[in-house]
């Protein structure tokens, strides 16, 4: 097991470092920044002092670890626009999407497990259909389109919720909605697809021959085995979750990350934008390792290879 | 007298598809006396795994069974409920699967899937249930047993886990032992070393055994008593001795004559093959289903019902030819 888990935390070190590479890279690719915090009314005299001020004419190799080094010890530079440190704006703006991410993922787990493993135990019977309806609309209904119909139902007519903001928590009913019916078709298709394969197998027909009960069966032969594939799916899941669904920030007016990184795009404040896409990065490296991790504690076989 | 184990009539099992309903099992007799070896033959798709899960219990939901008499110990099994069958299951029969490498979980531990059953049914404490697992894991011949315990079936060699696999269907000391296809997937010398092993075991426990195959080889190895089955029924039950000394039904006499024999068949001969294909099961059929491809059909081999001959003790052969030929 610990060899394992240092391959893989190694393996996460090298996909960090690309990460950041590339992050920081950005920076450079919408042309020269020094021109861009000048604006269209600097002169070239301006811009050079910019360049010297932030450090943009010494080798870009130097700028890089210069940058990563500065990282490593919480410092993700200044937002241009603000002119106050990115890691400030950035901890003002996180909890809210932490909270919407993980309480969206919460739910969407609790509603796709069981609806996945009812849908897979009698196929085509009336449970698996309800859960094709659900999973087929929830694939299809943009989640803009659900979010303002909900606040003209929920928030305008009945006015049961408040239309927009996070100021209570009444605030994140909506949204978390949205959002996990987002996360629920595909988390559910694959506990089903899962659940449907592993219960044909013989080492089932054999629980089953050993006299079990069904409930024992499925939860101690059949789930074990059909979680692997969710456990991976749920990890990116997660991760598409906490980076702050830009539509859903937008649509309920919340103040998370998502909105944020558009902010800062249309202000050009690179910074804010470069550390945004490092720390999602990280975060979807950090997921997918602990994802990994998780699956060899499930399927022993996944502890010796790789 | 011999107790007898298993004892059915006229089992019938139909499963709907798409096209009809597949009557796969039409009418099947079997009974298995204590200490027997009944080898059920047949080729693929005769019926003769859903007869065994039908023993089971472990049809799917969607077949439909019906049968005259369902007996086993002296149990009828059709008036229980899934849950007395559940608790038969593991006690008075067990199974052992084709592919051994998937009828052990991968993600649990060998002693878990070892004694999980008996420390259900039986109430042992993991320690006794560790006890029998151990004894049982060494008279299969798994080395070592103990520290095995905790090891992942991945661990283990195909041979190796079909001998799990026994030792696993013995745990809750069972009277009946349902072995589908238990060599199939193994490869030669392995193949014989497990039926020796099961021949063992049957006269160490006093065991009947069940064994399902479509290997004649397999047959002649392990088997007292041999039912051979063609679209869902028994075309010839014999005693392994007679049926391999004078079988009587042509679909018998075609697959014994296409085994070859050393020494006996030419070299570079073409093995005779029995013609045709087999019948499809879907809807109804009158007569013999053998007839399309049997050398010696008449007339009157589609007329219903086909007659059975009883020939000797425990003998039974369902076939005009055979029945006029003796008569």
């Amino acid at each position: 097991m610990i060899p394992f888990i240092s391959k893989r935390l190694f393996v996460a070190l090298c996909v960090c470092l690309t990460v950041s590479a590339l992050s920081f890279a950005l920076m450079f690719l919408s042309g020269d920044p020094a021109i861009a915090i000048a604006g269209s009314g600097g002169r070239a005299e301006d811009a050079e002092a910019i360049r010297i001020a932030y450090g943009f004419d010494r080798p870009i190799v130097v700028q890089y670890f210069d940058w990563v080094g500065s990282a490593l010890v919480g410092n993700l530079g200044q937002s241009i626009y603000f002119n106050v440190p990115v890691t400030e704006i950035i901890g003002n703006r996180v909890g809210v999407t932490l909270t919407l991410g993980f309480i969206s993922f919460f739910v969407a787990l609790v509603v796709a497990i069981p609806l996945g493993i009812a849908a897979a135990l009698r196929p085509n019977g009336w449970i698996d259909r309800i859960a094709l309806v659900i999973a087929v609309s929830g694939q299809a209904i943009p989640s803009f389109w659900l979010g303002l119909m909900s606040i003209v139902v929920f928030g305008v007519w009945y006015g049961w919720v408040p239309i927009s903001g996070a100021a209570s928590w009444q605030g994140y009913i909506l949204p978390v909605i949205v959002l996990s019916y987002y996360a629920v078709p595909e988390l559910m298709r694959i506990t089903r697809s899962g659940m449907i394969e592993v219960l044909g197998t013989d080492y089932i027909r054999a629980a089953k021959a050993k006299g079990l009960p069904m409930r024992l069966v499925i939860s101690r032969h059949a789930l074990r085995n059909a979680v692997l594939p969710l456990v991976s799916l749920a990890a990116v899941q997660l991760g598409q979750l906490l980076s702050g669904s830009i539509v859903i920030e937008s649509v309920f007016a919340l103040n998370g990350l998502g909105r944020l990184a558009w902010e800062s795009l249309l202000r050009s404040d690179l910074p804010v934008v470069q550390a945004i896409i490092l720390i999602l990065a990280l975060l979807y490296v950090l997921l997918t390792t602990l994802a990994d991790i998780l699956n060899a504690v499930l399927d022993p076989r996944l502890r010796g290879a790789s | 007298m011999i107790e007898t184990i298993l004892d059915i009539q006229s089992l019938r099992v139909s499963l709907p598809t798409d096209r009809g309903v597949l009557n796969a099992v039409r009418g099947v007799d079997l009974q298995i006396k204590r200490g027997q070896t009944l080898c059920l033959v047949g080729e693929s798709g005769c019926g003769k795994s859903l007869t065994a899960m039908s023993i089971m219990g472990l049809l799917p939901r969607y077949a439909q069974v019906t049968s005259d008499r369902f007996e086993m110990v002296g149990q009828d099994l059709s008036k229980k409920t899934e849950a007395k069958l559940a608790k038969m299951r593991g006690r008075d029969v067990a199974m052992i699967f084709q592919d051994p490498t998937s009828a052990l979980n991968p993600t649990l531990t060998i002693g878990r899937q070892l004694t999980e059953g008996v420390m259900r049914s039986e109430g042992l404490s993991r320690k006794e249930a560790d006890a029998r697992a151990i004894e049982l894991l060494d008279r299969v011949g798994i080395s070592n047993p103990a520290a095995r315990l905790t090891q992942y079936p991945h661990g283990f060699s195909g041979g190796q886990r079909q001998r799990i696999m026994i030792a696993s269907a013995l745990m809750g000391r069972p009277r009946l032992l349902i072995a589908d296809e238990p060599t199939t997937a193994l490869d030669v010398t392995i193949q014989a070393q497990i039926l020796q092993l099961l021949g063992e075991l049957q006269s160490d426990l006093g065991l009947s055994i069940l064994l399902i195959t479509h290997d004649l080889g397999v047959v002649a190895a392990i088997a007292t008593e041999v039912a051979v089955m063609y679209a869902g029924r028994i075309a010839e039950c014999a005693s392994a001795s007679d049926l391999f000394a004078t079988p009587m039904h042509p679909y018998t006499k075609g697959l014994l004559a296409a085994i070859p024999v050393p020494g006996v068949t030419p070299r570079g001969c073409e093995l005779p093959a029995i013609p045709g294909r087999v019948p499809g099961l879907i809807g109804t059929m009158n007569g013999c289903a053998f007839r399309d491809r049997c050398a010696h059909s008449l007339s009157r081999c589609a007329d219903d019902p086909v007659p059975q001959y009883y020939p000797g003790t425990g003998r039974f052969v369902e076939c005009v030819k055979a029945a006029e030929a003796e008569t």
